[in-house]
């Protein structure tokens, strides 16, 4: 492990031949490359891109509303019962069944999973955008490296869950006025706080990369030939942190998902009419003996999806690391 | 060493002071009343007069100036005369819940054996697990062991709580009926069959919250010895003709043992605080428990006590764990 | 049905083993689950049901309501009529005779004081008591002898049972709360957590919002009772784990107040551990219907202040309205077997209730589209809507946020729509909805919104002060700080000198009659669209005997009786 057999063919390489064997490649291509030996994230990043596709084309292939009642189909069985089970209420126009007021399985999965990803996707988003802001101007300014780093710690010691449940249940109403509908008002307030409790280790990262990489030589030839600050910092510092940064989004997109479903689940998240995966799995689950189908799937579609994305985490560090790349 | 420490203790005080105000100004712009679950039956009037029983009508700065008298100056007083028998604290108000009309600290530390049974138990179990799996992970890295333990972690990381909890309870509880479903809070353990029957009670959430802990820790074993594992010291052990176990458990577990030490001393905190969704699952009725249906009475003295113990908890710890990185690792001077 | 045969089964079984549970303390533990936790057990500090009926089986009043809503003497020798001499002839006092004998469970005797000091202490000023009502126009409360307690009323009071009443109103020991009067209730948390009694058990240990023991009283007024040596009682976790624990797992004896989907309740029936039992009391889920015009464009002064509504004030509006109604699915969808169809403002007691109304439990679209037809309600424009006078049917519907509260809100919405009428949902957290905030836009006082949704009740059997929250002086407005308990604003001539018609009445069938015809009027002329009379329903576990599901009071009311059936 510690001697690998690339060193000594380096070493005798060094030997014999200065002409290299293959021609360079880009630095995108060798992390593709790595990228693509690890199957984990390969199989990640594959369900996670068919997951996304399926919740935003969805509803144009599968057109029902979600809301819509029909209460003389209730409680169908999905499709794949009659195979075990041919006495099953099943039925082809809802394939995934349909619920104790009738409405459809399929369409609640495909308008729950928009839901829980747009947070997801939008909860990262903003964290990330925080926390590199925030490790960028610690790290390159000095004078306000206290301050933030200061402000970091105190965010730091704020309790997360007990803090997010505090805001959800004590701002719902204010924000609801605000955003014109309990949904719009929702998604604002879940975003907003997974965001502010999230985005300091992102900060602390990319401060330390700053830290390190500003003493270099390039940073320093930049400036001497007049570079103003923002460039530099655009140019020459963000593209150096990206690595640490993909690999918090993956992080951030993974524990943004879980948040919101553990919200929906204790039942101060969105409002009861508005299906998102936690929400259904929490309604599920007084009739789960009967209907296991309706806690499985959701509850599968968000274990897969935080699987893949932590997967496409790991693939990514691997890919992203000089040191583990090539070997 | 010493100063540090001490600077470190001294800063977090306006640290503490500044989080509570804000957790208090947090609470008190906050829509909601105390007064919601009083059934309608109950005509508006009695209930205003009830409000004002509770202390409401006063300004907010005098409500937090009260709230910070006697957590800091009239809670340790009573403290004091618990352990000595003295009497300093006769007479004063105590922090008072307003669902309850007793003191909180009184509940929480009702509360506090519940959640150490439940979440203490299962972060020590993790840890076991998690350790030996994280070491020989990263001793045989891409191995079939590797890999399914970095699968299964990864599954620990991400099935939520609130999906392996009611699994859990329609299989071993309804179907099978092995364990009780619902967890209880006044079983005395005296002897070994009561022993047993608090297994019992305790093996479903502790393995929910196990699984999850287990997930993060081997990662960050495993990570830790993959970097020392790749150090020259342990080609010189290796070299000097040591066993393959004295270099492994001597030498690189101990140089890897200082991140996961820390990352273990700042996950404390999160015992104390409970596991709110687990103890909700299986009716663990403890601190994560009591903020949750205090959040939800709207019982403010409540949720600020306790949202503040968390504060001083997490930063307490996080002045541990780096205090304990520099007393691990002699390479970081904090002077 | 099934609660009358297990009564008879229990009374059979009674019979034939008396053995079984002659003894005190012979049947060892019982375990009763609330979902709610009990935060306190002193029932005036706090108005929460669960905090009322976990203090019932320790405290206990002079007299309460048994399961069929009559009124039973319980530390008293008779409940006191005009007729026995008990309440005066001009109606202004009633006199209480103490059962002799009657101990605490310290040893101490129960006498007339204790009860004089209930009164003390729930009507002093800074006590902030939740049951103050139970004393509302009770001038004095005197005690000639220790057993006579004298209760007088500032007027004629034809319903005198106000006063230690019912569950809510229990006697409190004048020795131990003696120091607890006014502001310093909250210093008593000793006294407010373990209440000496007259009750069947005593609290050996209580933990706040978690869980109850109990033991049984030494020093209970019958020697044979309770059967049960000792009580957990389990609070917190939600309605389905406590349904699961009795029925399911058998792990809990008594499981209170399942508020789940009827299809839930029966698969965990099936769980053969125990069986649910319903009872019905006045709790009744309705529509109402905003009487003042609730137009967002009017100032804060006029906005659900000023009369009429723009379109729900017609009969033909609100007839058709509640026409398109299928109540009999509601009730399946909601509630099952704890639901009826109702279409009487006060469903129970049956004497009072506004029963077979024509239409009630049938749907009819057709008839609610020809009854808006003739009153030339119809729509104008092509966009689906019918128009009044050039207004839109268009209102907005807003209840608290509940799952079957949102059920019932999507199936009504589209029933209206068939009928022509568009309705917008909002549904609001329960705790500012019925927070009672004036600060707050969204209470169901202020009702911003053309129709709202909600349940409610009264305590007792007897629906005098509740059919008062249809008089004209009480409608919620800026001047009374948006209190009021007339949340639709209905005002009515006729309506107000009916009820005070029942207000000076004491005869029994008089008094039903009006309150029928009270009922009656609000459905009639548009205060309400009454939707589904709710019931109670709880599950025991088939081993334990003496349940009588009891809604007019505690739920717990008999726990004396309670016995093991030896299976």
């Amino acid at each position: 492990m510690t001697d690998s057999p690339q060193d000594d063919l380096i070493a005798i390489g060094a030997l014999t031949d200065t002409v290299p064997q293959s021609p360079p490649t880009s630095r995108a291509r060798d992390i593709w490359d790595q990228f693509r030996k690890h199957k984990g994230a390969m199989l990640g990043l594959g369900f996670l891109v068919f997951i996304t596709l399926a919740v935003v084309i969805g509803p144009w292939l599968w057109t029902v509303d979600p809301q819509k009642l029909d209460i003389r189909n209730k409680d169908m069985r999905p499709i794949y019962t009659a195979i075990w089970d041919s006495s099953a209420k099943t039925s082809w126009a809802k394939p995934l069944g349909s619920d104790q007021l009738g409405r459809d399985n399929l369409a609640q999965m495909i308008a729950g999973g928009r839901v829980s990803l747009a947070v997801g996707w939008a909860a990262m988003l903003l964290s990330l955008f925080i926390g590199t802001s925030i490790g960028v101007l610690a790290g390159y300014f000095k004078r306000v490296d206290g301050l933030l780093m200061r402000t970091t710690d105190l965010f730091l010691a704020l309790p997360i869950l007990p803090l997010l449940l505090l805001a959800v249940t004590l701002f719902r109403q204010p924000l609801r006025e605000f955003a014109g509908s309990p949904e719009g008002g929702m998604f604002i307030l879940i975003v907003t706080i997974i965001a502010i409790t999230s985005w300091m280790p992102t900060a602390r990262i990319v401060r330390g990369d700053i830290l390190a990489i500003k003493e270099r030589e390039f940073v320093l030839a930049a400036r001497s030939i007049g570079t103003t600050n923002g460039k530099i910092i655009r140019r020459h510092l963000l593209p150096n942190v990206l690595s640490p940064i993909m690999v918090s989004a993956a992080l951030g997109l993974a524990t943004a998902i879980i948040t919101e479903s553990a919200l929906s689940f204790l039942g101060v998240g969105f409002p009861s009419d508005y299906p998102t995966w936690g929400k259904m799995l929490a309604d599920a689950v007084v009739r789960m003996e009967r209907f296991p189908e309706r806690v499985m799937l959701p509850g599968i579609a968000i274990s897969l999806t935080v699987l893949s994305v932590n997967y496409l985490g790991d693939g990514l560090r691997d890919a992203l690391d000089p040191r583990t790349r090539g070997r | 060493m010493l100063t540090y420490a001490v600077r470190r203790l001294i800063l977090s005080i306006p640290t503490l002071l500044f989080i509570s105000f804000v957790i208090f100004m947090l609470l008190q712009l906050a829509p909601g009343d105390p007064m919601a679950q009083v059934p309608l039956t109950v005509p508006p009037e009695v209930k205003q007069k009830m409000r004002e029983a509770l202390g409401l009508g006063q300004p907010p700065l005098v409500q937090y100036w009260k709230w910070l008298v006697q957590v800091f100056w009239i809670e340790p007083q009573v403290l004091i005369d618990h352990i000595f028998g003295t009497a300093f604290s006769a007479g004063d108000l105590r922090v008072i819940s307003w669902q309850t009309r007793s003191p909180v600290m009184d509940i929480i530390i009702q509360r506090i054996p519940q959640t150490l049974w439940v979440v203490g138990v299962a972060y020590v179990v993790a840890i076991l697990i998690a350790l030996p799996i994280g070491v020989y992970s990263a001793y045989r890295q891409y191995s079939v062991f590797d890999q399914a333990g970095t699968f299964v972690s990864m599954v620990g990381f991400s099935i939520p709580p609130f999906f392996t909890g009611p699994l859990l309870i329609v299989i071993f509880s309804v179907q099978l009926g092995w364990f009780p479903s619902i967890y209880d809070t006044t079983h005395v353990v005296n002897d070994w069959a009561s022993f047993k029957i608090q297994l019992q009670q305790m093996i479903m959430p502790v393995m929910v919250l196990a699984l999850q802990i287990t997930a993060q820790l081997s990662r960050y074993m495993r990570a830790s010895m993959l970097d020392n594992l790749r150090q020259d010291y342990v080609r010189t052990a290796r070299a000097k003709g040591l066993s393959e176990a004295v270099v492994v458990n001597v030498h690189v577990l101990r140089n890897s043992m200082i991140p996961v030490v820390t990352v273990i001393a700042l996950g404390i905190p999160a015992i104390f605080g409970g596991a709110i969704i687990t103890e909700n699952v299986f009716k663990v009725n403890g601190i994560g428990q009591l903020l949750l249906t205090a959040l939800f009475a709207n019982d403010l003295p409540m949720v600020m006590t306790l949202t503040f113990i968390f504060a001083v908890l997490i930063v307490l710890f996080n002045l541990v764990a780096d205090i304990l990185y520099g007393v691990l690792d002699p390479r970081i001077r904090y002077d | 049905m099934r609660l009358k045969s297990l009564m008879l089964g229990a009374v059979a079984t009674a019979a034939l083993a008396p053995a079984a549970f002659a003894e005190r303390a012979s049947d060892g533990e019982v375990r009763i689950i609330y979902w709610q936790a009990p935060s306190i057990l002193n029932p005036f500090l706090s108005g929460g049901t669960k905090d009322v009926e976990s203090a019932s089986m320790i405290i206990e009043p002079l007299a309460r309501y048994n399961s069929a809503g009559e009124l039973v003497p319980w530390l008293v020798e008779d409940v006191p009529t005009v007729n026995n001499g008990g309440v005066s002839e001009d109606l202004k006092s009633i006199t209480w005779k103490i059962t002799p004998g009657l101990k605490w469970s310290d040893g101490s005797d129960f006498t007339s004081e204790d009860v004089k000091f209930t009164y003390e202490y729930c009507t002093h000023p800074e006590g902030g008591c939740a049951q103050l009502t139970k004393f509302g126009g009770v001038t004095s409360v005197e005690t000639p002898d220790p057993l006579t307690v004298i209760v007088n009323f500032e007027e004629a009071t034809p319903n005198p049972y106000g006063p230690f009443v019912g569950g809510e109103s229990p006697i409190l020991q004048k020795a131990q709360f003696e120091n607890c009067m006014g502001a310093a209730a909250s210093t008593c948390t000793e006294e407010n957590f373990n209440p000496i009694g007259t009750g069947p058990f005593v609290v050996t240990e209580f933990k706040p919002n978690d869980v109850i023991t109990m033991k049984a009283n030494e020093n209970y007024r019958d020697p044979a009772k309770p059967a049960f040596a000792t009580v957990t009682f389990k609070g917190g976790g939600d309605a389905a784990a406590a349904g699961t624990a009795v029925m399911e797992t058998g792990e809990f004896d008594y499981a209170w107040n399942l508020q789940l989907a009827p299809d839930v309740i029966s698969e965990m029936e099936a769980g053969g551990k125990g069986v649910p039992v319903a009872g019905f009391g006045p709790l009744m889920e309705r529509i109402m219907l905003n009487n003042t015009n609730p137009d967002p464009n009017l100032g804060p002064d006029e906005r659900s202040v000023v009369r009429p509504h723009p379109f729900l004030g017609d009969p033909a509006v609100y007839k058709a309205m509640s026409m398109a109604i299928d109540r009999p699915l509601l009730v399946e969808v909601g509630y099952g077997q704890a639901g009826k169809p109702t279409c009487s403002w006060v469903p129970a007691p049956e004497a009072f209730a506004y029963s077979d109304v024509p239409g009630c439990d049938v749907q009819d679209i057709e008839g609610a589209k020809k009854m808006l037809d003739d009153a030339g309600i119809v729509d104008t424009d092509g966009d689906g809507i019918r128009e009044k006078d050039g207004v839109p049917l268009s209102i907005v519907y807003q209840t608290s946020t509940n799952a079957v509260r949102q059920d019932f809100q999507a199936l009504i919405k589209e029933w209206w729509s068939e009928i022509g009428i568009e309705s917008e949902l909002r549904n609001v957290d329960s705790s500012v909805f019925f927070g009672g905030d004036p600060g707050s836009p969204d209470t169901f006082q202020k009702f911003y919104a053309d129709v709202e949704m909600y349940a409610n009740t009264f305590n007792g059997t007897d629906p005098q002060a509740y059919l008062g929250n249809g008089l004209c002086d009480k409608a919620p407005r800026p001047e009374t700080q948006w209190q009021g308990e007339n949340i639709s604003r209905f005002c009515d001539e006729e309506y107000d000198a009916l009820h005070l018609e029942l207000t000076q009445t004491a005869d029994m069938a008089e008094r039903q009659r009006i309150g029928r015809e009270l009922s009656k009027m609000a459905f009639e002329r548009g205060m309400m669209i009454p939707l589904v009379h709710r019931g109670r329903l709880s599950a025991h576990a088939n081993s334990l005997g003496g349940v009588d599901l009891n809604v007019w009071d505690s739920e717990l009311w008999n726990v004396a009786d309670w016995y093991r059936i030896d299976e």
